[in-house]
């Protein structure tokens, strides 16, 4: 499978990495050797083989549903880089 | 005393017990090799004040008689590890400045038995590397040089700052993470001992995550027994990481008999690749050889989609980590771009995203995004979840014929050159983990012992892989190849 110039800029976007214009080419490029990579896993026979969803075959531990942790605004915004009257500070989202 | 910083794990604990220096001494020693160590780049952060406070902690619990076996030794910790209150940046711009407000389970157990930081290691950004170039902190340089050749040598990768600081004896030991080998191929390239455990052995929370079904925390030491004694205090069950295990801890140093008599170990006919080096074909042939000698019976096995392996980790590690790095938007922690007038939130992540992230970061991010988007999720994804599982398969059949360990070479090369790949394709990078990934696909524990020396002096290791949940006959079959091999070079200390 080949990548062109606009798969690159679609899957740029996909990933919410901006790539300038003249950098497009180039990242299609190495996308594409990459999946041609990937393309050796064609070979293989997968025919009535279940995808590997879960990596040790253990029951997923259950819990009581109840709150065990909260009441730490000061610490979740400790790090961000805008804040504003206890939230978290984002350009305007709707005009 | 100004050799302190030299000691294992074991030495050091029994020292300790003994009395014959104080935990202040042995973290006053690393200290200082730390503080001296600026040409090695392993430390991205350093922690005396914490270091020292924390090793007099550790001197009245030696005194009062309540010291695990971990009490007063210094550890470097792995940048990807969250540490309360001190610089977290997984090696890469986007969490530029990122002070966690909590502690990942691995090291406050670490703590809980009286461990002491000295600071936190380089790394390759995100664990997305083999060679500690992809690292904001520039490259992590390796303690052993080729004989009569000046060049640095990476020190492997990811966790390439944990494994020079074990190698230049800038700490006791270090913690480490493996997604596709990055505990391993470092320990090989630097001559240390190396364990990834099984997956859900270590709890994962607090850990800056990258594939999520194949990462694992793990031990990285200067002997077998350091990794059984330093494993013992990482592993257990958490509730805070769904899939982490409910077993009990075992006592992995008891496991160290030493005396593997009626094991049997597979050689996997599939890791004899095309164009190995003929130093790493006999160096695998001796242990094997060596093995056999201690009284363990050798078979061939083998592993039919080991082929497959590479390529089926480079479409689930990059669709895991796309979805694991949408959480770097420039909203709750690290850096965010400055913006244009009129840029709405869409150009906010982009640009943020693009400034944060490194190439190869970005590489993976846009990789998985794609393997995962309408269209290609069943070509890309779903096929290599199937071929996951025969890899899996591949690996159970070895063990249910009666295989209790199977020996391979860790790595394809010895240690290269800083920038000696630059040119290269991502892909030749990638082939740094042929040996070690399967292990991750499957789940299944290994650990790469240092095994000899090549041509040029630089270290060669080899991996023995383990069932699940069985460390403790991993690492005693690991012990006894130690012991028979009695590997004891160091580099020489140019830095």
């Amino acid at each position: 499978m080949s990548i062109d110039k606009e798969t690159a800029r679609k899957v740029a976007h996909l990933a919410r990495i901006a790539v300038a214009e003249e950098d497009l080419e180039p990242l299609a490029g190495e996308l594409s050797a990459i999946l041609g990579f990937m393309d050796e896993l064609n070979e293989v026979d997968i025919d009535g083989v279940e995808p590997m969803t879960s990596v040790t075959p253990m029951a997923l531990y259950r819990r009581p549903d109840e709150v065990t942790d909260g009441d730490i605004q000061d610490k979740v915004l400790a790090n961000a880089p805008d804040t504003r009257e206890g939230f978290f500070a984002v350009p305007k989202v709707v005009e | 005393m100004s050799e302190l910083n030299k000691l294992t794990i074991s030495d050091a604990r029994d020292g300790l017990r003994k009395g014959d220096f104080t935990a202040r001494d042995l973290t006053d020693a690393c200290l200082a090799a730390a503080a001296g160590s600026e040409k090695l780049n392993a430390f991205s952060a350093h922690t005396p004040d914490r270091a020292v406070e924390m090793a007099d902690a550790a001197d009245a619990r030696l005194k009062a008689g309540d010291a695990p076996d971990m009490c007063g030794i210094p550890l470097g910790i792995k940048d990807l590890f969250s540490t309360e209150g001190v610089q977290t940046q997984a090696a890469s711009r986007i969490l530029d400045g990122f002070r966690p407000p909590y502690e990942s389970t691995v090291t406050s157990q670490l703590w809980r038995d009286g461990a002491v930081m000295l600071g936190k290691l380089n790394m390759d950004e995100f664990a997305m590397g083999s060679s500690n170039e992809t690292s904001t902190y520039g490259p992590a340089v390796n303690p052993w040089k080729r004989k009569g050749d000046d060049a640095a040598l990476t020190p492997g990768g990811s966790s390439g700052g944990s494994a020079a600081a074990v190698a230049g004896d800038l700490c006791l030991a270090a913690t480490g993470t493996d997604t596709g080998g990055s505990i391993r191929q470092p320990a090989a390239f630097t001559g240390i001992v190396g364990v990834k455990p099984t997956y859900g052995r270590c709890s994962r929370w607090g850990i800056v995550a990258f594939a999520s079904s194949l990462d694992q925390a793990g031990p990285m030491t200067k002997t077998v027994r350091d990794s059984a004694i330093m494993l013992k205090s990482m592993v257990g069950h958490d509730a805070k990481d769904s899939t982490s295990a409910n077993l009990p801890v075992p006592d992995f140093e008891a496991a160290l008999t030493g005396d593997i008599r009626g094991k049997t170990i597979g050689i996997p006919k599939e890791y004899r690749m095309d164009g190995m080096p003929q130093e790493i074909e006999d160096l695998w042939s001796r242990g094997a050889e060596m093995l056999k000698d201690a009284g363990a019976k050798l078979v061939d096995v083998s592993l039919p989609h080991t082929k497959y392996a590479l390529p089926a980790y480079y479409v689930i590690a990059p669709a895991e980590a796309s979805s694991n790095l949408a959480r770097y938007d420039g909203v709750k922690y690290g850096h965010r771009a400055k913006l244009a007038p009129g840029d709405g939130i869409t150009e906010m992540y982009e640009k943020t995203r693009a400034e944060g992230f490194g190439d190869e970061v970005k590489r993976r991010v846009m990789i998985g995004a794609y393997v995962l988007s309408s269209g290609f999720y069943d070509a890309y994804y779903l096929r290599a979840q199937k071929v996951r599982t025969l890899i899996r398969q591949d690996f159970e059949k070895v063990f249910a014929d009666g295989v209790d360990s199977i020996l391979t070479p860790a790595t394809p090369s010895a240690a290269f050159g800083i920038g000696e790949m630059a040119d290269a394709d991502p892909i030749k990078m990638y082939l740094n983990d042929v040996f070690t990934v399967t292990v991750n696909l499957a789940g299944l524990p290994g650990v790469s012992v240092p095994a000899g020396l090549d041509a040029d002096g630089l270290p060669l290791g080899l991996q023995l892989i383990g069932r699940p949940w069985e460390e403790g006959d991993m690492l005693n079959t690991a012990y006894a190849l130690e012991t028979a091999i009695g590997f004891s070079s160091k580099p020489e200390k140019w830095w």
